[in-house]
């Protein structure tokens, strides 16, 4: 009986996270190639997003306290981000960055700051999300059941 | 004469503008508008000519009367005068004569002397004395001479008179004695002259004040009446031009009034430009109200005007006749004074110049009474002598009677009390007592003249001046009428005129006094006056300017008017006045107070139609506004109606979507037969109403204009096979052979709308297959437009059958596709523009198609032909009954085709078919620019180039569309109308190189006969022993062409070996290349297979080497490719990527991301290749050893591009710097496998 319930859990809160836009359809193909070989791909890349993404986000906030400003270099990490929160399907940090770079276009600094704390909070609510995804997932797997597709 | 003359004058130029207006009139705009205003006009210039020939007339008349009248008055009175005159001097003679009897001729002579002034009028007496006194004569030729000027000038008689007898008097002096007789005769011719003068001169006079007023007053009509004129122009012209100008130009104007009204545009065309039309509104009525206001002003001032100018014109006759009545008066009073004086002289003559007196109250009294009648208003006269009071003694003595002295202390004679009765007179210096009298007077004999106050004055005066002198009024015995006395002295000797008073006294011997009966005097000169009714006559002795005496008159009842006019009665001391009033009051002014209430009630009339009018158009202009209003709300509401259906069928869609997802999965479960079905008609139900909610998702669109054309290439012969494949199912349940053909001159690729395009199509198409009923055929052709244009030398097959159809109908079956009649096809395009249109703005870009459908069906009604493209409305209401759909699908074709500016249009007879035809402007596309689908056929259609084939089929038409279809795979084609004549050919080849290419021999099903293709085969069999050929080698093979034919009967045919195969109608690329293939048996047929091979069987062991600088994105790529068996190693930078790919490597592919650090991809990519290329010269010019580089000759690695924004440019510049491909990030598989096919299907 748990492990049903906890499977429904899951497949709801995914569904969820697709319908409130916080995923897209990359996520779904980012799931279907993790297979038998390669079995935690999905953490692995999610990880590997988090780690990356954290590292821009600080760049980017140290880079708008600085008294000169570096729209070209900010240019080029948001793109980074945006390359790769659409890999792992972080729809709505995706759409963010799009706007982010349009500031960093027009050097707009309130813009970008504007973006970058939006951006932040996004990344936040994403990676909470994921993260208890993941959790669910792992009393699943615990608990000796399979992940629903 | 003259006058009636002006007066038709007047007329003839009212009439002139009459015309003029009317003329205007009828130019102006053609409708109800042109003919109110031309009654308002009409009424304007009526009411404007009457009120002037009322004017004019009433004018005319009153002067022309008031002349008339006034001529023949003065000239009677004139007349009279003369004529009392003339009888005066008449009188004089008389009297003389009858005195003569008595005295001498000397006594004669002295008194004519003296008597010369009675006789005014007797100038022709002095005529005589020219020669005696020429200097006299002369000044008296010179006074003539200006009594004449004066004459003509002031019509004055009497100031004639006046000189005459003061200068006839000085000339009288010398006179000669002339015949009485002659005198008279004489004087008469003159006066009789004089008077014609003075008529005549009066008459000329006359005539020109009358003209004078009459030219005035038409002056001044003339002047209303322009104004009036130009108010109608202007008013009218300028309130409607502001509506109208717009819309109707005015017809040719006639000249003269070309120019007003062109004026008059300008202007309203400046007002309009000016202010907005509530302002004009506004203004106009301002400009009425001004209208009306000067109109009563007008007519205010006309009323004044006119009044004025009646009592001036009373004035003016009060004063005429007052003074005429004053001067006659004093003339009358002057006359009887004169004859006083003389008889004073004739006293001094003959009672004081004689000794003994020839005198005495006898002769005195008989004289005096018998020349009465000359001094008709004297009561009496009397003779006072003058004595001394030393004398008084003797002269009593001598007279034997005392001295009286008058009774009472004023001058009323007492006529009943006895002379002696009364007192003697006092003791004074000197007595005047009376010693001869009149019959009348002779009471008074005996009474001292000089005892009485104002008989004293008078005789004192009258001796004094030598002139007669006047009492004041005073009641008059017996007739107890007022009068006064007039007094003259009597001297004893001629005196010097200049002499001194004393000299004066010193000669008197005597006074001479007679009574006046003033009111009787007045009475009779009025009574001698015709208009004695309208004035009323006042004498006054104004000699006491402060107490005026009356002398004669009624009581004064005002009536307004007074005139005053002095009288002079020859005494200086004594002034006398005449008043003079009319009888009655002023009567109203009628004339005035007609025409100014009529100019008023005209003014108010106009005013009222303007108004009326006024607001008229205003009414129109709001209602105009209103209605402007509501049309575009109506407009809005239609947008906005569009616009729900629009969202509304947009939200219809998405849950349908689900609906038909989900029935769509339900049918793939376990169901059982019922459940099946039910699920499928409800999938059936749910994809019908999908295809409805496009179409009206569609309308709606095009409604809102919101539907817009996308520009892709593509390739139309594609798109056109696969419509009718589609419907392909249907009509080959029909039995309708369907088929498509594409111009050669149509390029492959054109840009345009391929989804719109297709829609279109298979709208026609589809109806043709719903209307056709089990025979005959549906055909779509595809032409330039250009090739249409020129009929007589049409190229194309096609089109000449579609030009020859008319004459081929003698034959039996007609030359079309399936033989049955059709439509003219040229019919259903001959109204569209881009064919007859000679516009010449041939864009070299664009080509323009047209598309025609033809079909054998039932037909359209030719009364429903009119309404086919309005939405929902179908030939019949039945139509949909038998037939299904909405109607909207041909309304949804004519928008679209209108986007493709282009136009639609058909040609249809009921029980023969429909044609439709639209036109429809597309680019000109390159064929590399297509996608990747047409190109997998491209090894397997250059496998067929040059290969020939036969067509044997009866109709050309359709071996014309089999033909289309061959030459599309690069095969040439012969065609034979038949079997037989298909042997003949085959044989007539053998020997040539023709036969070599000769693969495949076409056989349609209606020219099929086994015999016959039995006998073919024996004879290409018969060939190929002859020839000692290979049996496996290059037969033609022989295909049948059917439309309809079971499985089961083709398997039947193709295993009885009477042909290869066969090929179903429509014709497909796709359906003949697999056709073809097959039966030709070539090796390449297993590509197709291979390309079924999965990604998986592709990639695997493959070494792909993967560059991105994003962790991330290098980690997804690595695991999609993994996923296929891939072998992938990463880089993160463009350096290591170059380092990695220098050959000699191991590696298959590479993906390369684009925007990296450092070195981005299309950098990289650029190196790499320049690397490899390098490489490659070496090998080929043999400096290293292919050994060195792994044994490859090339090398050449593909690099794909990974990018998220796949756009033209994008791609361009990845090709440009030696990319093969790309892949968008994240990956599809589909859009892998795509990618990497081309690069690994080949090496395996």
């Amino acid at each position: 009986m748990d492990l049903v319930q906890l499977q429904r859990q899951l497949v709801d809160y995914r569904t969820s996270l697709y319908h409130e836009g916080f995923l897209d359809e990359q996520f779904t193909q980012l799931q279907s190639l993790q297979d038998e070989n390669n079995p935690d791909f999905v953490v692995e890349v999610v990880s590997l997003f988090f780690e990356d993404s954290e590292r821009l986000l600080n760049e980017l906030s140290k880079a708008l306290e600085q008294q000169v400003i570096d729209f070209k270099r900010m240019d080029a990490q948001v793109h980074q981000l945006k390359g790769s929160s659409s890999s792992i399907g972080a729809h709505r940090v995706q759409k963010l960055c799009i706007v982010f770079r349009n500031y960093c276009e027009a050097q707009n600094v309130e813009g970008c700051l504007k973006c970058l704390q939006q951006v932040k909070h996004e990344y936040g609510i994403i990676k909470t999300k994921l993260e208890s995804m993941f959790q669910l997932e792992q009393q699943i797997l615990n608990a000796g059941g399979s992940i629903p597709v | 004469m003259s006058m009636n003359g002006k007066l038709s004058g007047s007329n003839c130029r009212l009439s002139a503008n009459f015309r003029l207006k009317k003329a205007k009139d009828t130019m102006h705009g053609p409708n109800s508008f042109r003919k109110w205003k031309r009654n308002l006009l009409f009424l304007w210039l009526l009411g404007f000519v009457s009120t002037g020939i009322i004017w004019f007339l009433l004018s005319f008349n009153s002067v022309a009367l008031d002349s008339n009248k006034k001529t023949t008055d003065s000239c009677e009175e004139k007349a009279r005068i003369l004529l009392q005159h003339f009888n005066v001097s008449k009188n004089q003679f008389l009297a003389l004569a009858s005195f003569f009897y008595e005295p001498d001729q000397i006594a004669f002579l002295k008194c004519g002397k003296h008597s010369g002034l009675e006789k005014p009028w007797s100038d022709d007496v002095t005529c005589a004395l020219k020669v005696l006194c020429p200097e006299k004569q002369d000044s008296r030729m010179q006074q003539v001479q200006i009594v004449k000027t004066t004459e003509l000038k002031d019509q004055c008689p009497v100031q004639v008179e006046n000189i005459h007898s003061e200068h006839d008097f000085s000339l009288l002096d010398h006179y000669t004695y002339v015949s009485q007789k002659s005198v008279s005769s004489i004087s008469r011719e003159h006066h009789s002259g004089g008077k014609n003068i003075l008529q005549g001169s009066a008459l000329g006079v006359r005539p020109k004040d009358n003209f004078k007023n009459l030219s005035f007053f038409m002056g001044k009509g003339c002047w209303l009446l322009l104004v009036g004129v130009i108010l109608s122009c202007k008013i009218p012209g300028v309130c409607l031009k502001l509506r109208w100008k717009r819309k109707n130009e005015p017809a040719p104007l006639q000249p003269a009034t070309q120019q007003l009204q062109l004026l008059l545009q300008q202007k309203q065309q400046q007002q309009l430009d000016q202010s907005p039309p509530k302002g004009a509104g506004k203004w106009r009525k301002k400009l009425l109200t001004v209208f009306v206001l000067l109109g009563i002003l007008t007519s205010i001032w006309l009323f004044w005007h006119l009044n004025q100018k009646i009592i001036l014109r009373r004035e003016h006759t009060l004063a005429n006749m007052c003074d005429e009545r004053a001067r006659m008066l004093q003339d009358q009073f002057n006359v009887s004074m004169n004859h006083v004086h003389a008889l004073a002289i004739l006293v001094s003559t003959f009672h004081h110049g004689k000794h003994p007196s020839a005198i005495d109250q006898k002769t005195f009294g008989e004289y005096t009474e018998r020349t009465a009648f000359e001094r008709p208003l004297t009561s009496g006269v009397a003779y006072a002598l003058k004595v001394l009071h030393s004398e008084r003694e003797q002269f009593e003595k001598q007279h034997g009677w005392t001295i009286k002295k008058m009774e009472t202390e004023d001058q009323t004679l007492v006529q009943d009390c006895l002379t002696e009765n009364l007192d003697p007179a006092p003791i004074k210096d000197e007595y005047a007592p009376v010693i001869f009298s009149q019959e009348t007077v002779s009471h008074i004999v005996s009474i001292d003249m000089m005892s009485g106050q104002q008989d004293l004055e008078n005789i004192l005066r009258a001796r004094a001046t030598g002139k007669g002198v006047l009492t004041s009024p005073f009641k008059l015995l017996k007739s107890n009428h007022l009068g006064v006395v007039l007094t003259f002295a009597v001297y004893n000797k001629d005196l010097p005129p200049d002499a001194i008073p004393e000299q004066r006294t010193e000669a008197t011997v005597g006074y001479l006094g007679a009574s006046y009966d003033v009111p009787s005097l007045v009475e009779k000169l009025l009574h001698q006056l015709a208009s004695k009714q309208t004035i009323v006559v006042n004498v006054y002795d104004t000699t006491n300017a402060s107490a005026p005496i009356s002398m004669y008159g009624t009581d004064i009842t005002d009536t307004g008017l007074l005139h005053v006019s002095s009288l002079d009665f020859g005494d200086p001391l004594r002034k006398h006045e005449m008043h003079c009033r009319f009888k009655q009051k002023p009567p109203l002014p009628w004339m005035a107070i007609n025409a100014s209430v009529g100019v008023l009630v005209i003014t108010l009339l106009v005013g009222h139609i303007f108004h009326a009018a006024i607001c008229r158009i205003a009414k129109v202009e709001n209602d105009c506004r209103e209605m402007m209003e509501l049309k575009a709300r109506a407009e809005a509401a239609d947008v906005a109606k569009s616009q729900f259906l629009a969202t509304v069928s947009h939200e219809i869609r998405t849950p349908m979507n689900g609906v038909l997802g989900m029935l769509k999965m339900l049918m793939d479960t376990d169901l059982d037969a019922i459940q099946r079905d039910y699920a499928e008609t409800a999938h059936a139900s749910g994809k019908d109403l999908i295809s409805l909610i496009n179409e009206v998702l569609d309308q709606a669109k095009i409604e809102s204009g919101r539907l817009e054309l996308e520009d892709v290439p593509f390739d139309l012969r594609n798109l056109l096979d696969s419509i009718l494949s589609l419907s392909s199912d249907k009509s080959n349940d029909k039995g309708i052979e369907s088929a498509v053909y594409v111009s050669d001159r149509v390029p492959e690729v054109v840009v345009g709308d391929p989804g719109r395009f297709r829609q279109i199509i298979t709208n026609l198409v589809g109806n043709s297959i719903k209307f056709t009923q089990d025979k005959g055929h549906i055909f779509v052709s595809v032409h330039l437009v250009d090739e249409m244009k020129g009929t007589s030398d049409v190229g194309d097959k096609v089109l000449q059958q579609g030009l020859n159809l008319v004459q081929d109908m003698s034959s039996k079956t007609y030359n079309t596709l399936s033989g049955f009649p059709v439509v003219d096809r040229w019919r259903s395009w001959e109204n569209f523009k881009m064919l007859n249109g000679k516009d010449a703005k041939d864009d070299p870009e664009k080509i323009r198609l047209l598309v025609t459908v033809e079909d054998t069906g039932v037909g359209i009604r030719l009364d429903a032909q009119d309404q086919i493209f309005t939405p929902f409305v179908q030939a019949d209401s039945s139509t949909s009954r038998h037939y299904g759909g909405t109607g909207i699908g041909l309304s949804i074709s004519k928008h679209l085709v209108e986007l493709m500016h282009g136009d639609i249009g058909f040609a249809s007879e009921p029980g023969v078919g429909s044609t439709f035809s639209f036109t429809g402007a597309f680019g000109k596309g390159e064929v590399s620019s297509l996608d990747s689908k047409w190109k997998q056929y491209d090894p397997v259609v250059s496998e067929f180039q040059g290969l020939g084939a036969l067509i044997i089929d009866n109709r050309s038409i359709r071996a014309e569309v089999t033909k289309y279809h061959l030459r599309r795979l690069g095969i040439s084609v012969d065609i034979t109308s038949s079997l037989e004549s298909a042997c003949t050919y085959v044989s007539s080849i053998f020997t040539t190189s023709a036969f070599a290419h000769l693969a495949m021999i076409l056989i349609d099903k209606d020219v099929w006969n086994q015999e016959t293709v039995l006998q073919l085969r024996s004879l290409l069999e018969q060939h190929r022993k002859n020839c000692k050929l290979n049996v496996s080698t290059n037969l033609p093979k022989i295909f049948l062409l059917g439309t309809s034919m079971s499985p089961v009967e083709r398997s039947k045919l193709k295993t009885s070996g009477f042909v290869d195969n066969v090929l179903m109608k429509p014709l497909r690329l796709s359906v003949l290349i697999a056709c073809f293939q097959e039966a030709l048996g070539g090796t390449k047929g297993k590509v197709r297979g291979k390309k079924m091979s999965t990604l998986g069987s592709l990639l695997r062991e493959k070494r792909i080497l993967v560059v991105d600088d994003n962790k991330v994105n290098r980690r997804v790529a690595e695991g999609a490719l993994k996923k296929y068996g891939a072998i992938v190693t990463c880089v993160e930078r463009g350096h290591d990527a170059l380092n990695k790919l220098k050959p000699p490597h191991t590696f298959d592919a590479c993906f390369m991301d684009l925007q990296m650090p450092e070195m981005d991809g299309f950098e990289a990519t650029r190196q790499i290749r320049s690397a490899e290329s390098e490489v490659n010269e070496k090998l080929a010019s043999g400096e290293v050893s292919i050994e060195m580089y792994g044994n490859v000759s090339h090398w050449h690695i593909p690099i794909l591009a990974m990018t998220a924004d796949v756009i033209q440019a994008t791609y361009e510049k990845c090709l440009k710097c030696g990319m093969d491909d790309y892949v968008s990030k994240p990956f599809e598989e589909e859009q892998l496998y795509l990618a990497v096919a081309r690069f690994f299907e080949s090496g395996l």
